[in-house]
């Protein structure tokens, strides 16, 4: 009852022996995540977290041995387009890339390559995904999302986390919550998403966690239009935001006029989504 | 990270673009022998992080060596929208028959470079758009193709560039794709690129942005950075790995994350309240920089109020707290607190806090409306 991410994900770790790799490994098999193999390069051989994780040396052999066939990444972002473009030609269908501050140029070439080969990216830049239950890839907090039929999908992470926070103590559940990344060039759009949760039977109602910059939420309100049935409450970050200014995420930012949280609300409020006007009113606008 | 003119115009120089003869200047002196250099009519133009130098009064054309010592004596030092002019760029005066404009910059929803030519050049890009925009032309680059001479001849046959321009201008067009992809740069413009009288393109304004998170693979980029033009306070805090963005109201934000901080200075606004700051403190934050980020905020004169919103995941609530107590330790602050910590070791973090003179919030609203209250009290005193 989920989407991108259940029961039959088998993870595959890239940068599992770095410091965040190695914290997050362990906090998602405390999870119930599957994590069945990492990488690193050069440390193929070893085994990591109580020796239940063998690591190798490329995602190829990784998955010959494994059967793996989801990737989450957590290397440095100078090395994060090689790990992704690695993920995707060994024949991974799902990659999930936490590291935040890829580059521009970087993430341009990375996702023609992906779309060519048929890859789906979430990120880069997100707390990654979490069906309650089942199965938690990237870094959102386990235990502030209980299982229910709420589906969830942001740009932003901890925004996200207040969120799941205020549902849960609501007593609401989540099927899945999609971080995809607040970076300007990232894999998977809001409308990517929408279209999963609205053909996932399990899903009855979307939250959208919107902000300032480019036009992913307008396009968002134009399929909400045209293709959803299923009620969508949205709340955009950024309304006191002023113009040429990054606000943390590199795609944060009013440019030229474009990317305004008010037009955002607008398009949205147009086509009968209700916004709230803070994260925690979010709950009331569902009931 | 923004380029100066004469930084961006030297880059484009380098891939092929043609652009004026000059050189900058840091002083009066420097400014006359360049002039004498160049011989002739020059242009004195500030150099400064900021659009609208020519209305503020801070581009001058002048007709000998002597002139152009007096003007760079006026122009150093002067105010333009808040920046001080330190440097300027000492140009050979152009004859301009007539004036385009070329752009580069990234199309977040394609994915890929988007090359802007217009024939109204000289004037903000952005100005038409909106008031002509079908004098805007546009092709969309395939990032492993590169930009291909049919796309610049399309840009320049849509603008109704002369045809004896067309070769010079696509020689510029790829220049500039260059100089934008080999720098990782997110914009790349060339406003106005002119005609001159002798029939010739020149590059006569330049415009560059950095992409700062490629700049580990540019040092000799990275070290054209001009920090005079950077908030002291912004500058400080990228050195503790803070993101902050200074703005002008009065109740001073730390959260952890960058849409939860947004959210959290709307949140501000829509109870009556102004947010003093953008701070995201990033995930994981150790006690030493939650230190340096309230020092950051207490040391701007226009906070009446301190919001803190830390929502843990990988941020340890009792980190927070103690990075709180021993930045008081040092300040000796008497600016009221509002602190809201949710998530990891929240009990431990509260019970730290729970000597200090501070105010406790259970939800993000609650924490806003207790902020604006205090910050408001403080402002009467």
């Amino acid at each position: 009852m989920s989407i991108l991410i259940g029961r039959e994900t088998r993870l595959l770790v890239q940068g599992i022996t770095g410091r965040e790799g190695m914290f997050h490994t362990a906090a998602m098999m405390r999870y119930g995540t599957k994590v069945v193999a990492g990488v690193t390069p050069g440390r193929g051989g070893e085994w990591v977290q109580d020796c239940k994780v063998p690591v190798f040396d490329t995602v190829q052999s990784a998955m010959n041995a494994t059967g793996a066939n989801v990737s989450v990444i957590f290397v440095p972002a100078r090395f994060a387009a090689d790990a992704m473009l690695e993920a995707s030609d060994a024949g991974i269908a799902l990659i999930a890339c936490i590291t935040e501050g890829v580059p521009v140029r970087d993430m341009m070439t990375v996702s023609y390559y992906l779309d060519q080969n048929g890859t789906r990216l979430i990120g880069p830049n997100s707390p990654g995904l979490l069906t309650p239950g089942e199965s938690k890839v990237g870094i959102i907090p386990g235990h502030i999302a209980k299982k229910g039929n709420i589906g969830i999908v942001s740009r932003s992470g901890t925004l996200t986390y207040e969120v799941l926070y205020a549902l849960k103590q609501h007593d609401m559940g989540v099927s899945t919550c999609v971080g995809i990344g607040g970076d300007p060039i990232i894999g998977t759009s809001f409308m990517d998403v929408l279209e999963m949760f609205e053909a996932d039977p399990h899903t009855e109602r979307v939250v959208l966690i919107g902000e300032i910059g480019g036009s992913d939420e307008e396009k968002a309100a134009d399929f909400i239009s045209d293709h959803m049935t299923k009620q969508v409450v949205a709340f955009i970050a950024g309304q006191s935001a002023p113009p040429g200014k990054r606000m943390g995420h590199a795609g944060a930012i009013v440019e030229g006029g474009a990317g305004l949280a008010s037009d955002k609300i607008e398009a949205l409020r147009r086509v009968g989504v209700c916004i709230a006007d803070h994260p925690e009113m979010i709950p009331e606008l569902l009931s | 990270m923004k380029l100066h003119e004469y930084q961006s115009k030297q880059l484009f120089a380098e891939h092929g673009v043609p652009i004026p003869r000059g050189r900058m200047a840091l002083n009066a002196q420097q400014a006359k022998s360049i002039a004498e250099e160049l011989s002739g009519r020059v242009v004195i133009k500030s150099q400064v992080l900021v659009g609208g130098r020519g209305k503020a009064g801070g581009i001058r054309l002048v007709n000998s060596p002597e002139e152009a010592e007096d003007v760079a004596t006026q122009l150093l030092g002067m105010n333009i929208k808040g920046l001080s002019v330190r440097r300027l760029l000492i140009d050979e005066a152009a004859e301009i028959e007539s004036e385009i404009y070329l752009g580069i910059t990234n199309d977040r929803g394609a994915k890929c470079p988007v090359m802007i030519a217009s024939a109204e050049g000289g004037v903000e890009i952005e100005e038409v758009a909106r008031t002509t925009p079908d004098k805007i032309v546009r092709v969309w680059i395939n990032p492993l193709l590169g930009l291909r001479s049919y796309q610049a001849r399309f840009l320049a046959s849509s603008i109704e560039l002369p045809r004896k321009h067309w070769k010079a201008f696509t020689q510029i067009a790829k220049g500039l794709f260059l100089s934008f992809m080999e720098t990782d740069a997110t914009l790349a413009e060339i406003n106005p690129l002119v005609i001159t009288g002798d029939g010739r393109l020149l590059a006569l304004d330049g415009k560059m942005v950095l992409d700062d998170n490629a700049l580990f693979r540019h040092v000799e980029l990275a070290e054209m950075r001009d920090i005079d033009e950077e908030e002291p306070a912004e500058r400080e805090a990228r050195k503790y790995g803070l993101s902050y963005v200074k703005l002008d109201g009065d109740i001073g934000c730390m959260v952890n994350g960058a849409g939860l901080a947004m959210a959290s200075m709307d949140v501000i606004k829509l109870y009556g309240g102004s947010p003093a700051n953008f701070l995201d403190i990033g995930g994981g934050a150790g006690s030493e920089k939650v230190a340096a980020a309230l020092s950051i905020i207490l040391k701007d004169p226009s906070v009446k109020a301190v919001l803190f919103n830390i929502f843990g995941g990988i941020t340890r609530c009792d980190e927070v707290a103690r990075g709180i107590l021993s930045a008081l330790d040092d300040l000796e602050s008497d600016i009221p607190m509002v602190v809201r910590l949710v998530g990891t070791n929240e009990t431990e973090g509260r019970q730290l806090l729970a000597d200090a003179d501070m105010v406790t919030a259970s939800s993000l609203a609650d924490a806003a409306k207790k902020a604006v209250a205090l910050a408001k009290e403080n402002k009467l005193q």
